[in-house]
């Protein structure tokens, strides 16, 4: 096999004593490396009927290894780590929704020798059209290599393979980068399994919530609180690389916009300034932030660098101008602003020119959010209820994809395919978070361990 | 005790049906009230046992359900029933310079988060600017908006939500 090693992040910070209201900073993250990136053959398959596409058989037995030791991942060992492994892939892909794969628990082991020669007649014979192989082996440094193999059984053929080397903690990214690599060589999607999603934790009744900053990965796993729940914690955001969280806190008595640092844990104000400030967003390539203030009861949007300095007001009307979205080329921003009399969506470039309201459907347009791909306009839909809903660029093309009371607040898969949303109950307040995709359909509730609401869901990991 | 609230909801329910009448902009304040003597924490009589000046429970004692505003949905405009209140709170505040105050800025939970903290502010800095035109001193008031996280009304129907849709000036010890 040939090894091409691609040292992809480089974690390095040591944690420091947690700043004011924050919990245990999240700490190192372990390098991954890519050991084979070679693709056998061109072919991809594109979906054009994703119907005929989820009967699909997918069947993803256990992932084997080459001899039982002894992991940090598994005090089972490597076998039992190759079983969880399989098993994260059958989730990921049966909860997307476009596929029925079989996972571990129900089909034959196949031996490490089989890995790159798998047995086609006898899964054939299982109904399988597709096979997932694996191996996961421990490594004398104490990380992992992980194989990653997707087979046409019909056809006999090897679709796609890659490996990974990563620390034993993260072996669940390898399950991540395994379920994006089947994804995106049956769908032709981009991948987004490896990702993680900021949102707020919440618990309590109704008048006394305790709001506190979480994170976790695309699948709810690796769940970890930020924050203590001693001061109410709202709207984060992640970085682009990972390495901060933008998110409101009211830390100090007032609703203030915080740049925490992950590796280090420290926090520092988005802007020294005595007015509040709100709606917090990076500009894609991370080196700009967004953010609502209010002067005198009047909000307004501006821009200020990541590293600080000055903020420049995009935004200057009476009313309540706030949040914003860039696109991803980060040459436009949609906002809402409610300067026409209620909650529209409102397009402008990056400088502030040019502001044009877009939505004119009825009802009310808030908390805008551009795809990640550029062509759609995920948003908060108010007309009697509330409801995710998705419009082009133009403001045309609108349609509602949920029907919850309320429905709020929607964020973007790192492929455009899937937005998740938070959805609070009539009467007891209490909130989750769900998703669904562009078409409408697959929606679920995300597991987590307490209530939540906020999502923000981060690109690829790097 | 009970002449000074007398007098106090006297004027306001004077000054409220007054606008109302005349049917003025709602948000046009009347002229700052100066007649009213300032007295001194010590000179006033307080009810054995009763609440200390400076404290909440003092000033609501005083201005009764006048400590809070309302508003109609996503509106921040102060009316005449919100202008009777803040009169009453004005005078409350002008009998006690030494008192500094927060004005609390609420919504209701029918609106997303983030606008409703910029809504929250809005209706928290309209009480402000009210009070401010009858004559009390803007760096006495600090302004927090709580947008739709802290409600006081747990269901969810109307009843509930113009509950929420509130300013509430609170002295904070």
């Amino acid at each position: 096999m040939k090894a091409l090693i691609a040292l992809l992040l480089a974690g390095t910070a040591v944690a420091p004593a947690a700043a004011q209201d924050l919990g245990a900073p999240q700490g190192a993250e372990a390098p991954v490396e890519v050991i084979d990136s070679s693709a056998d053959e061109d072919v991809v398959i594109r979906i054009t009927d994703e119907a005929a596409w989820s009967d699909i058989g997918i069947a993803i037995p256990a992932f084997a290894t080459d001899r039982e030791r002894a992991t940090p991942a598994n005090e089972a060992g490597t076998g039992a780590l190759g079983r969880e492994i399989a098993r994260v892939i059958t989730a990921n892909l049966r909860n997307n929704g476009l596929f029925k794969p079989v996972g571990p628990d129900s089909l034959p082991q196949p031996a490490f020798s089989a890995m790159r020669a798998p047995a086609y007649g006898a899964w054939a014979g299982q109904g399988a059209e597709m096979l997932v192989q694996g191996y996961v082996t421990a490594r004398d440094d104490g990380r992992l290599t992980v194989g990653c193999y997707l087979y046409d059984v019909e056809l006999q053929q090897q679709l796609v393979k890659e490996g990974w080397v990563v620390a034993a903690a993260d072996w669940r990214r390898a399950a991540h980068k395994c379920s994006d690599l089947i994804f995106a060589r049956l769908t032709g999607e981009s991948p987004f399994f490896d990702s993680r999603i900021a949102y707020i934790a919440e618990t309590g009744p109704k008048d006394r919530r305790v709001k506190r900053l979480a994170v976790m990965d695309s699948d709810g796993a690796n769940h970890r609180f930020l924050t203590l729940g001693s001061a109410t914690a709202l709207t984060p955001r992640y970085s682009p690389d990972y390495s901060k969280i933008l998110y409101l806190s009211y830390v100090d008595g007032n609703p203030r916009i915080y740049v925490y640092d992950i590796g280090s844990g420290k926090q520092t104000l988005v802007t020294e300034n005595r007015n509040p400030t709100i709606a917090p967003r990076w500009s894609p390539d991370g080196k700009s932030i967004l953010f609502s203030m209010a002067v005198a009861g009047n909000t307004d949007i501006y821009r200020i660098a990541a590293t600080g300095g000055t903020a420049t007001k995009l935004t200057d009307t009476p009313g309540i101008d706030v949040g914003g979205s860039y696109s991803p080329d980060g040459t436009r921003i949609v906002f809402e602003s409610d300067r026409s009399g209620s909650q529209q969506c409102y397009i402008m470039d990056a400088d502030g020119t040019n502001q044009k309201r877009i939505s004119f459907f009825g009802g009310r347009c808030a908390t805008p959010e551009w795809s990640p791909r550029g062509d759609q306009i995920a948003f908060t839909r108010i007309a009697g209820d509330f409801n995710v809903a998705v419009m082009n660029t133009g403001g045309g093309g609108m349609r509602v994809l949920t029907k919850g009371w309320q429905d709020e607040a929607p964020t973007w898969a790192p492929n455009g395919r899937i937005i998740q949303f938070f959805r609070t109950e009539k009467n007891t307040g209490r909130s989750g978070i769900w998703q669904v995709d562009l078409t409408g359909q697959n929606e679920r509730r995300l597991p987590t361990p307490v209530d939540a609401s906020d999502p923000a869901w981060g690109p690829i990991r790097p | 005790m009970n002449t000074k609230l007398a007098t106090i909801l006297l004027l306001a329910s004077a000054s409220g049906l007054a606008a109302c009448a005349k049917k003025a902009p709602d948000t046009l304040p009347p002229e700052p009230i100066q007649t009213i003597p300032t007295a001194t924490p010590t000179s006033r009589p307080v009810t054995p046992g009763g609440p200390a000046v400076g404290t909440q429970a003092h000033f609501a004692q005083a201005v009764g359900s006048s400590t809070t505003i309302y508003f109609d949905t996503d509106r921040y405009n102060v009316d005449t029933q919100d202008a009777a209140a803040l009169q009453a709170q004005a005078q409350y505040f002008a009998r006690y310079p030494q008192i500094t105050f927060t004005i609390e800025g609420h919504a209701d939970e029918r609106g997303t988060r983030e606008y409703n903290i910029a809504l929250g502010e809005k209706r928290a800095n309209a009480a402000k600017a009210y009070l401010v035109s009858l004559g009390v001193d803007a760096n006495r008031i600090a302004v927090v908006s709580y947008g739709k996280e802290r409600p006081v009304a747990l269901a969810s129907n109307e009843a509930a939500w113009a509950q929420n849709r509130r300013a509430a000036s609170v002295i904070i010890n």
